[in-house]
């Protein structure tokens, strides 16, 4: 099949070819040489050192004494050193590194005196901490959203009413109305109520992320749903009848018939909705949940560097989503040949 | 064994259709009924009622006394009595020529691994296939392809089987085959109803010849009274055209 398409495809002129190859790369080459031309006539100074930091950086800790006490004594620990205080509350023992401190036994600390400064050890920058967490959402999402779609798209080519309409009703409000919207009512309205009844059985409220993976898996669900529902319309209907005819049930031939099959023909499909998914999760900013687009707009907002940081957010999102699309035509790969 | 009284099926997509105009039959058990007739007669139609792939407004069926066309029924036990062979196979491209003929047996009749891929190994040779049982229905001829079709039908050891136009959709070298593996099961006493273009089937294995024609049985008989001596000029006039 694939080679018949590209024996089509393929020109028949070596020479043809080879041009046509350099051709992309010239394109490719003008692309970038006027993006960059671009970045150099803008009024703005790049400052691409600043971009580590928000990805990786040392941490500085700084100890400041909280009361007036008295340093009792200074004994070493290991390569360190526990600096004792007495204050009026008892004792408080400091480990820090040598040479961090600037005091003798017998000192006294008043509050707001530095005690130690030193370099602690590398921490996760806010992008590197909101790319885990798009990451998180959108594969939580994921799951959910299949497991949505699989269900709706059974129930949706059912013939009984209340599973078909439940599902077109689902389907078309769902695919009807912005996501931002409704991320706001799962969060305000939904999540302002689960957590009141939540909070008067004692039970503790629940994480905004939450939420945000409710709407999002609720949203690509509806989608996802479509998405069966044509894969298993592909399908000849005499595999069903085979099937039933044999005695199968309704839910045995789904499963073991015919969803096995229409798996082929709904991955490609697939794969562009859990993109969007990705992508999509940047909304859930407004929910207070620090994914990889808050996370890159708050740096912006202590960088004041904002065309890196998009940069490097964009760049990431490609990372995510083209990981995503290898990954699915592996599996296409993988089922075409059975 | 089953008791077709009365039954009436109009199909309105695309358009109006009588297929099936009062028709009543009774199959004994044991019996290889040969349903021939032009196309759009109702011939399909029919077969496909007798295990609820098609419902009737009118009329009952009982198979073994058991009214299929109750919503009481539970349909799947039923199926499961009657094997049915497809004009297009119908084969699950999924899986292996094994797992064909042991999935229903595994679903429905819940057998061990052990046993159900015994059943079918012996099916399969009995049908000709037992080298291919781990080949995939893609790679497999029309004619093989028809007989794991039968296979996954018998091995449910099916009290009946129904047979809708099982060679029609084969190279012409490929149907003496098929018919070889139908007149096998024929000459064991299955009970049998068949759906077919293939006269010389009907005359060597058929008890009994119904012909169809615009959704009515016209006429039925012996293979004998059938081909040599039909009462009927729309009879005649079919055998004229296609003998």
């Amino acid at each position: 099949m694939n080679s018949k398409i590209s024996n089509i495809q393929r020109l028949s002129n070596p020479t043809a070819h080879s041009l046509s190859v350099a051709g992309f790369f010239a394109v490719m080459i003008l692309l970038i040489g006027s993006v960059y031309y671009a970045t150099i006539t803008v009024d703005y100074i790049w400052r691409w050192y600043k971009v580590p930091t928000y990805f990786m950086y040392k941490e500085t800790v700084i100890i400041y004494a909280d009361s007036n006490g008295e340093v009792k004594e200074i004994k070493p620990n290991g390569d360190k050193f526990d600096v004792i205080i007495t204050d009026d509350q008892g004792d408080i023992t400091y480990t820090v590194p040598k040479d961090s401190f600037d005091l003798d036994e017998g000192d006294f600390t008043s509050p707001g005196d530095l005690i130690a400064e030193y370099e602690g050890g590398w921490k996760p920058g806010m992008m590197t901490v909101g790319l885990w967490i798009t990451l998180k959402i959108s594969f939580i999402s994921t799951i959910l959203g299949i497991f949505i779609g699989i269900l709706g798209g059974v129930a949706r080519v059912s013939s009984t009413p209340v599973l078909k309409w439940t599902a077109i009703t689902y389907v078309e409000i769902i695919r009807g109305s912005p996501l931002l919207v409704q991320i706001m009512i799962a969060y305000f309205v939904l999540g302002t109520t689960i957590n009141k009844i939540l909070m008067m059985n004692g039970l503790p409220s629940l994480d905004p992320e939450w939420y945000g993976i409710a709407a999002l898996s609720v949203f690509t669900g509806a989608y996802v749903v479509e998405i069966v529902r044509a894969g298993i319309g592909a399908i000849h209907s005499g595999q069903v009848e085979a099937a039933r005819s044999g005695g199968m049930t309704y839910f045995q031939c789904m499963y073991y018939i015919i969803l096995p099959q229409a798996l082929k023909t709904i991955l490609p499909p697939l794969a562009g909705q859990f993109i969007n998914l990705i992508k999509d999760s940047s909304l859930l900013g407004m929910i207070s949940i620090r994914e990889l687009t808050k996370a890159t707009r708050e740096g912006i907002t202590t960088s004041l560097q904002a065309f890196e940081l998009w940069i490097m957010c964009a760049i990431l999102y490609l990372l995510m989503t083209f990981t995503l699309s290898m990954c699915i035509q592996y599996l296409e790969r993988r089922t075409a040949t059975k | 064994m089953i008791d077709v009284k009365n039954i009436y099926k109009t199909f309105f997509v695309p358009h109006e259709v009588k297929a099936l105009v009062d028709v009543s039959n009774k199959i004994e058990a044991g019996e290889v009924v040969v349903v021939i007739g032009p196309s759009g007669s109702g011939k399909s139609t029919f077969l496909r009622c007798l295990n609820r792939l098609e419902t009737a407004e009118h009329g009952q069926i009982l198979v073994d006394g058991v009214d299929i066309f109750d919503p009481k029924t539970d349909i799947n036990k039923v199926r499961a009595e009657m094997g049915m062979v497809f004009q297009s196979f119908n084969l699950f491209p999924h899986l292996s020529i094994l797992g064909n003929v042991t999935i229903t047996q595994k679903l429905v009749r819940k057998r061990s691994k052990r046993d159900r891929e015994k059943k079918a190994m012996a099916i399969l040779e009995k049908v000709g296939i037992a080298d291919k049982a781990h080949a995939h229905p893609s790679n497999l001829s029309g004619g093989q392809q028809q007989r794991v079709a039968i296979a996954r039908a018998l091995a449910m050891d099916p009290k009946i089987m129904l047979f809708d136009e099982p060679t029609s959709a084969l190279d012409p070298e490929m149907i003496g085959e098929v018919l070889d593996v139908m007149k096998t099961l024929a000459r064991e006493g299955m009970t049998m109803v068949c759906v077919t273009h293939e006269m010389g089937f009907a005359k060597e294995v058929a008890d009994r010849v119904i012909f169809m024609d615009e959704g009515k049985i016209v006429e039925e008989g012996t293979p004998v009274h059938f081909f040599e001596n039909p009462d009927h000029d729309r009879t005649k006039l079919f055998l004229k055209q296609i003998l």
